[in-house]
């Protein structure tokens, strides 16, 4: 079973993210820059799998020089190698272009399984399984709370409002997965060490035959036209509970009309 | 009707599971595709699906009731919706497609935007009459003002950011012939399961929400939450901290990886207002928390604090609520 994990680095999204003032890009430069968190879901689910049925799980990663931080922490996580798709070309890129560049980079790749975040935490767009089944044009089960692979069906439970969808595909197949489906682990003293040892191949454009005016900026899908700092709220009224908290809670509800 | 070439707008139609009755959602949709035409509702489901919705849709705005109904649609995943707007595309050369942002729309509108070569953008909270889309990003602490650069452009709207107003329109039913390809065909939906059964109203349609935090320290104890939320006709939502504890099911977790709200009114009980928190309900109306401490975050964006024990201060709320409401 070989299995092939996205992995996408992003801003830390517990701290200040923005765009960049000169092209309103994400600014990753100055940012802190951690591995999309549930894309460690996706790991993890990609090692359980090869744990049972055997195979290599691959890290595929599009992104700058520093998405390298991402890649290392899978490696040491337990995947095998990695592929790192980097050119400068590529800044700037909507989502449609993107998922033109992990479709050619997957082309190169022997998969039968590509598992990837359900969401990332800068874009937060939550439509990469759909755009890459579609390039692709193998099965799409995003969403996965549970995953089992069975001879080469994949079957997985599409987290929906109060309950789940029940999927069936064949292979080779996309999943995505929530942060439902497992409890990620940690990377051990061995895996760390082991991980620097492990293939990491660089890919340029190039490499994987895209046309670099298909991507970027300049031929983005959209393009922002401005941004602004979201007004900021009026200072709100806090109460100290003596008692009363409760009636001046919903007498502010009154107020409002809200009650 | 007279119509104007390139002015009709396509709607994808959402509808309620239990009664196929049209989603608030799609009533939010149509509301906002008026800004930039005629507008035509596309319901793709299994027989006779569209004859229950189009009275709803034409009272909304649709002049047209695009009808694409085969059992096929149902059975596969997202795929066959996105072929069937393809076509239609194809067909009418809509002015633009507008798409309610739940999982399933937003996947549609990405498979379209590349079946018809557009661009699309997700999320938005408004469509201006030239096109250009208004969104909230990185937590709601930035707004962007964007437009589709390529081909028909496709937005997906966020639930609660439109009000949905009437504007009764002809309805016209007009059948689509559905001849799904191989490829709309390879993920198969075997099972829908409900796993909670609920007569609250649905999170991401709420117009109020009472969610709990990790400071609520019980499954048990979230009945105080859901008693404030009755009070009020609210749905219940949840921090993720108090989902990973056990207190409540992942399906009501609000924030970054769980839902976006925006209703009329957030009611925040011990939640510290993380900023992966605030991701998925700062665009919330009307904002009001209960915390014990009195720096908690959350305080930074609540229109009404009360700083002060949730377990003094929500059941109080609640019965009082309940005595306006007599
Ligand atoms: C990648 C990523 C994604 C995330 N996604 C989400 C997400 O989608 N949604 C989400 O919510 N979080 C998310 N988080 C987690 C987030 O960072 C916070 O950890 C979480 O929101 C904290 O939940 P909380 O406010 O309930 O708990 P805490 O931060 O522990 O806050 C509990 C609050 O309750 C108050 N309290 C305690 N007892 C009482 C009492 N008796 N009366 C009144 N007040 C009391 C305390 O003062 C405190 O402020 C994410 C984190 C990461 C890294
Ligand atoms: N540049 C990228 N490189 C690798 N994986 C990506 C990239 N962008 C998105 N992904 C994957 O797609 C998932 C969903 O992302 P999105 O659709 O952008 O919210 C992420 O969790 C990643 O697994």
């Amino acid at each position: 079973m070989n299995i092939v994990v996205l992995v996408k680095q992003v801003p830390d999204s517990g701290t200040q993210r923005s765009l960049d003032p000169s092209d309103n890009t994400v600014a990753r430069a100055a940012a802190d820059n951690v591995i999309n968190e549930i894309d460690e879901y996706a790991i993890e689910e990609a090692l359980q799998v090869k744990e049972a049925q055997g195979g290599e799980v691959t890290i595929l990663t599009v992104g700058p020089a520093s998405a390298t931080d991402a890649i290392r922490k899978a490696l040491s996580m337990g995947a095998d190698r990695a592929v790192h798709v980097q050119d400068d070309a590529i800044h700037g890129s909507c989502a449609i272009q993107t998922s033109g560049v992990l479709a050619a980079a997957l082309q190169q790749l022997e998969y039968d399984l590509v598992l990837m975040g359900a969401t990332s935490t800068d874009g937060q767009v939550a439509v990469m399984p759909a755009l890459l089944a579609e390039r692709l044009g193998i099965p799409q089960l995003s969403g996965a709370q549970k995953l089992t692979v069975e001879g080469s069906t994949v079957k997985v439970e599409r987290q929906t409002d109060g309950g789940f969808w029940a999927l069936e595909a064949p292979l080779p197949a996309i999943v995505s997965t929530w942060d439902t489906i497992n409890e990620p682990r940690y990377p051990s003293f061995k895996g760390i060490m082991a991980a620097k040892k492990k293939p990491v191949e660089t890919k340029s454009l190039a490499d994987l035959g895209v046309d670099p005016s298909s991507v970027g900026l300049a031929t983005a899908t959209s393009a922002v036209v401005d941004v602004t700092g979201r007004p900021p709220k009026g200072e709100g009224v806090k109460v100290t509970d003596e008692g009363d908290g409760a009636e001046k809670l919903v007498g502010f509800l009154a107020e409002q009309k809200l009650v | 009707m007279a119509e104007v070439n390139g002015s009709e707008v396509l709607v994808l139609v959402e509808l309620n599971p239990a009664d196929g009755t049209v989603r608030k959602g799609t009533l939010e949709a149509l509301t906002a595709a008026r800004a930039l035409g005629e507008v035509s509702a596309v319901v793709a489901g299994g027989p006779g699906v569209a004859a229950g919705a189009r009275e709803q849709l034409a009272e909304y705005g649709a002049a047209k009731v695009y009808a694409a109904e085969s059992p096929e649609i149902d059975e596969y995943l997202v795929a066959p919706k996105a072929e069937v707007l393809a076509q239609l595309v194809a067909q009418v050369s809509p002015a633009a497609v507008v798409i309610p942002s739940s999982p399933e729309g937003r996947e549609v509108a990405g498979r379209l935007a590349l079946k018809t070569g557009s661009g699309f953008l997700t999320d938005v909270t408004e469509i201006a009459p030239d096109g250009t889309a208004t969104q909230v990003i990185f937590a709601g602490a930035q707004i962007v003002h964007s437009k589709v650069t390529v081909g028909t452009p496709i937005y997906t709207l966020r639930g609660n950011s439109v009000t949905p107003e009437p504007a009764p329109a002809a309805g016209e039913t007009v059948p689509v012939e559905v001849a799904l390809s191989e490829k709309a065909k390879l993920t198969r939906v075997v099972d829908k399961v409900v796993e909670q059964k609920s007569n609250r109203p649905e999170l991401t349609e709420a117009s109020i929400v009472v969610s709990g935090g990790r400071g609520v320290a019980s499954a048990e104890n979230f009945a105080l939450i859901e008693a404030l939320a009755d009070s009020l006709g609210g749905a219940v939502g949840a921090s993720r901290a108090a989902v990973d504890s056990g207190f409540y099911p992942h399906s009501f977790q609000v924030g970054q990886t769980g839902k976006t709200v925006s209703p009329q009114l957030y009611i925040a009980v011990g939640i510290s207002g993380a900023i992966q928190h605030r991701a998925g309900m700062q665009t919330s109306k009307t904002i009001v928390a209960v915390n014990k401490d009195p720096e908690a975050p959350i305080f930074e964006l609540a229109d009404f604090g009360v700083v002060g024990d949730l377990f003094q201060v929500t059941p109080k709320a609640t019965e009082l609520i309940r005595a306006r409401r007599g």
